[in-house]
């Protein structure tokens, strides 16, 4: 038994395993095509459930505010996140530092519908990320490359993100990320069958799992777009580029009118190939968020390079 | 010539639903706006959230045009959301929904994501088992007397037949049996 009383994973019958999996990758599949809104207080959620939002993050403060107030980023109060799950029927997320497995283990008692193990927390763990096989609570996690991802989903993540630069409405960094995935696992899938173990080597990625993206070019768990994002036409080049539904934090409640750029970002994202509606989408939508060049940033302000 | 199955495509599993419709000899056809229901004999409306796909649905008309067509007798089947989009009725909340099926829907009624499951269940006319997965399912408390139940869990309606309407609280897209998409389309007829 694992320490969070769940039985841990060889213990379990293979059947089991298997339902379990198809369970966490399950809800990541029934949230393709949407968008993800961080909020911080139970009204945000009201109003990104309303502007057509998958699922919300509960969170004490968006990236943004993170990045200026400084000092310690923690999982966050457990009575804001219980106001938020109150407030809407959509699935809610929370966030629990990299490593932080006891956090981890109260946001699974909260009963929240999906963990982001987030580097825009501050990481409790300087070697480990979260056993997420340990628990019956899915998991998200950010990956830059296709390595990252696929050391992630060998922990158990069930959804894979683009970290991006969280907080700074430059989409540059979201962008890199998501071309070193896609272009990785073309490389993965063109090559020699032969060639997969230094393949493996090279990524520091599990073998097994660096087959099934060989098999089927794809990763094994959705593969999702966050980190920078704060227009629709931001949201519709992730899709484009190969994610499959978009987080949005600080690029909502930190522009001008959250309601309508909130609305406008669902609709690009749902119809990210009709540049008809993109273009309508996109007018009037008063100010986006300030901003913050990722280039003039110095390295240690950057979150991306939190975790490995 | 195959069967032409529309899935909408807006948001959520719909690629699973296009895959399975394939892998039964049918050719699939993504549908984001009203036009691309031309050409398309039935619809499945796939797993996603049902509040987000009642803006998106109506935001070009695309309600009104599935309304239109089922009401003709085009055959549509719906997963999970797309079971509560079908409803007539959704307890406690004035939520819209497409109203075709005459059921009254309870949203979430397992619970949050640490309760969904899955489990093995009878469905009326299949000879064994069906494995019925069951993420934040909805279930169906209240049937019209045109609607048929035909499966249930622990006393709780959980699939319905009215006419050419389907309706499925768990998600046959999401596993390798392909019974319920064959039986669907066997509702086309000739």
């Amino acid at each position: 038994m694992s320490t969070n009383g769940h039985p841990t994973n060889g213990a379990q019958p293979v059947e089991t395993q298997k339902a379990a999996w198809r369970l966490k990758v399950g809800l990541a599949e029934m949230l393709k095509g949407g968008v993800i809104m961080d909020v911080v207080t139970p009204e945000h959620a009201k109003i990104a459930e309303r502007a057509g939002a998958v699922a919300v993050m509960a969170l004490e403060r968006v990236p943004a505010d993170i990045r200026t107030q400084g000092g310690v980023a923690r999982m966050s109060d457990p009575n804001l996140i219980k106001a938020i799950q109150d407030a809407v029927t959509i699935p809610v997320m929370a966030k629990c530092r990299i490593g932080h497995f006891v956090e981890a283990e109260i946001l699974e008692a909260l009963e929240v519908d999906y963990i982001d193990e987030s580097e825009v927390l501050t990481p409790a763990d300087p070697w480990h990320h979260v056993n997420k096989h340990a628990f019956k609570v899915p998991f998200v996690c950010g990956a830059r490359n296709l390595g990252e991802a696929l050391r992630r989903i060998g922990e158990g993540a069930a959804m894979i993100r683009t970290k991006g630069e969280a907080g700074t409405g430059d989409v540059i960094e979201a962008v890199r990320h998501m071309r070193s995935i896609v272009s990785e696992m073309k490389r993965v899938q063109s090559a020699r069958e032969d060639e997969l173990m230094a393949l493996a080597k090279e990524f520091a990625a599990p073998y097994d799992l660096v087959c099934e993206v060989h098999k089927t070019g794809r990763l094994p768990v959705p593969n999702f777009s966050a980190g920078g994002i704060a227009t629709p036409a931001d949201a519709a080049l992730m899709m484009k580029l190969g994610a499959e539904a978009v987080f949005v934090g600080s690029g909502i409640f930190k522009s001008g009118d959250p309601e309508r750029r909130a609305e406008a970002i669902v609709e690009a994202t749902a119809h990210f190939e009709d540049a008809t509606v993109l273009a309508r989408v996109s007018g009037g939508l008063g100010e986006p968020m300030v901003g913050i060049n990722v280039s003039s940033l110095a390295e240690e302000d950057q979150l991306a390079v939190r975790g490995w | 010539m195959p069967r032409v199955v529309g899935v909408l495509s807006l948001q959520g599993d719909f690629q699973l639903h296009c895959d399975a419709i394939a892998a039964c000899g049918a050719e699939p056809r993504q549908v984001r706006m009203p036009e691309d229901l031309a050409g398309c004999e039935g619809l499945i409306l796939p797993g996603g959230e049902s509040t987000t796909l009642g803006i998106l649905l109506r935001r070009h008309g695309l309600d009104q045009a599935i309304a239109e067509r089922c009401r003709d007798g085009m055959p549509a089947w719906g997963t999970c959301m797309g079971m509560i989009l079908m409803a007539q009725r959704v307890e406690g909340r004035d939520q819209f929904t497409l109203s075709l099926l005459d059921i009254t829907i309870r949203r979430n009624a397992f619970g949050p994501q640490v309760h969904s499951f899955e489990q093995e269940i009878p469905v009326k006319g299949f000879v064994s088992p069906f494995p019925a997965v069951f993420i934040r399912a909805p279930i169906v408390t209240e049937c019209g007397p045109e609607v048929e139940s035909l499966a249930e869990v622990e006393g709780k309606v959980v699939a319905v037949r009215q006419g050419r309407l389907l309706g499925t609280a768990f998600h046959p897209e999401l596993t390798a049996d392909r019974r319920v998409h064959e039986y669907f389309l066997s509702l086309f007829g000739g």
